[in-house]
């Protein structure tokens, strides 16, 4: 009997503490940057796409909501012909973005999407890439990686050395 | 007090009137004040103070499909929760509200409400019988045998309060506590008729018909839109009903002060009841079923026919 009065009294003494309630479209919640919502494509600092098309975003999705098509333009870089992702089955894991190489997918601190029509949570490449580098700024992975592309050839990447001629007996 | 016709349906009309816009207004007190005591804000946005969400919820109501299960019994099932309201409503004609303002002077007042509040059973009974639901019948079950092994110390609590008025007229013991308020003598009494009459309302911690973690919804797992709604008022209305009864028998009905008109004092001190009630629900869990008979049949049972001796007792030693 004196646990539930003291119990009544406790609950009582909650009329007098500040509510923990946000007026959301008044005040927004500060949310972190690693915080996973939309999802973005990002750019690399020159403003090339930073996906190559590798899939494996698409692999890791579990329930499959991403899909596109890689393509290659005549200096041979990939990238997604087209790139689509159904947010009306995202379930916003992040696991794109953690199975991405390059960066490209990012998920972002921004939540409000909300359709009136299911399709237009269908979004295309146009709406899902943006003008920008998203969480990860000065990375290009073109120019890290050790691959021959047009105006960079073997060797000259960042922290890359020269190939190795393994015809040559020299040192 | 004689009353002419037309004032008498003045009477009851105001009553009515009243108690069902306070009925529907308790469903934004209460949660406003479940939100107060949770520290959330509640409903805020329809309206001043979200005041529209009792229209919102009024028009939902009437508006949403109202379906009446293939399987259930048709007739017994309208007529369920057309019964707990009019029972309630019933009860409220004992109340008096203010000397003047009561719409039948009788001298039986309490064992009508006791009457009246048994009838509410039946409600909850044909209402999970009909629905032909295993659930609904559970609930149905759980909440009868709940309602009335609570209903046996409900009425022996009062006893004292009438032994000590010397009346059944509620009237009559209301003009009895000018001296004292019968929470006084009575405490016991007081704190057993009213944990009786939070397991009469099927209110939170005792909402065992309802348990919707195990019942989905008790006896009115079947009800939609308006019938389900007076389910809904009417337990709003027996909230009120419990209320009005602790203040007349315990706490001095409308006496008060002069500076506020009598009527004013007896909604005040309603209202307080009225909060203590929400505030169980914010503060207590929901006793397990057999806990909840243990507590009724081995405690408060006993500790009522106690208070009754004791209090038969003391009348008759100061009467010599």
């Amino acid at each position: 009997m004196l646990s539930i009065l003291r119990s009544m009294w406790l609950t009582f003494l909650h009329a007098f503490h500040k509510r923990d309630t946000i007026q959301y479209p008044e005040h927004k919640a500060k949310l972190s940057t690693r915080w996973r919502g939309r999802i973005v494509l990002t750019r690399d600092p020159d403003m090339g796409e930073r996906c190559v098309g590798c899939y494996l975003c698409a692999a890791a999705c579990p329930v499959d909501c991403i899909s596109l098509q890689s393509t290659e333009d005549e200096t041979g870089r990939r990238y997604p012909e087209f790139f689509r992702i159904n947010f009306s089955r995202c379930i916003f894991c992040g696991f794109c973005e953690e199975a991405c190489p390059t960066f490209a997918i990012q998920l972002i601190p921004d939540f409000e999407m909300a359709e009136y029509n299911r399709q237009n949570l269908v979004y295309e490449k146009k709406d899902l890439l943006i003008d920008g580098e998203g969480k990860y700024p000065g990375y290009n992975y073109y120019k890290v990686a050790g691959l021959a592309i047009g105006g960079k050839g073997k060797g000259e990447a960042i922290n890359e050395s020269e190939p190795v001629d393994v015809k040559s007996l020299m040192p | 007090m004689e009353e002419s016709a037309p004032n008498y349906f003045l009477i009851a009309g105001g009553v009515l009137f009243v108690m069902m816009n306070v009925a529907a207004g308790l469903i934004w007190v209460e949660r406003r004040m479940l939100a107060l005591w949770q520290d959330r804000y509640g409903p805020n946005r329809a309206g001043p103070f979200g005041l529209f969400i009792v229209l919102a919820d009024t028009l939902k109501l009437l508006f949403k499909e109202d379906w009446i299960p293939p399987f259930a019994d048709k007739a017994v099932f309208v007529i369920a929760p057309a019964i707990v309201m009019t029972t309630v409503l019933l009860s409220f004609v004992i109340i008096p509200f203010a000397p003047g303002i009561m719409v039948a002077d009788l001298n039986i007042g309490i064992l009508f409400f006791l009457a009246m509040s048994s009838m509410g059973a039946y409600s909850i009974i044909l209402g999970g019988w009909a629905s032909n639901n295993k659930y609904a019948l559970l609930g149905a079950m759980r909440g009868a045998a709940q309602m009335i092994s609570y209903e046996v110390f409900m009425g022996l609590a009062l006893m004292g309060v009438v032994l000590l008025a010397g009346s059944f007229n509620l009237r009559d013991i209301v003009e009895a506590q000018r001296g004292m308020w019968f929470v006084v003598p009575q405490l016991i009494g007081f704190v057993i008729f009213f944990i009786a009459g939070v397991a009469e309302t099927h209110r939170l911690p005792f909402d065992i018909p309802e348990a919707e973690s195990e019942l989905i919804a008790g006896f009115h797992s079947e009800y939609s839109g308006m019938k389900f709604g007076l389910f809904f008022v009417g337990e709003y209305l027996g909230i009120t009903l419990i209320s009005c009864m602790v203040v007349a028998l315990y706490f001095g009905g409308w006496l008060g002060p002069a500076f506020l008109p009598p009527v004013v004092w007896f909604a005040l001190k309603t209202f307080v009841f009225i909060s203590i009630f929400i505030l169980l629900r914010a503060s207590l869990p929901r006793p397990r079923y057999d806990q909840l008979m243990e507590y009724g049949w081995k405690i408060l049972l006993p500790l009522t026919l106690l208070n009754l001796l004791v209090t038969a007792g003391i009348v008759l030693w100061m009467n010599d």
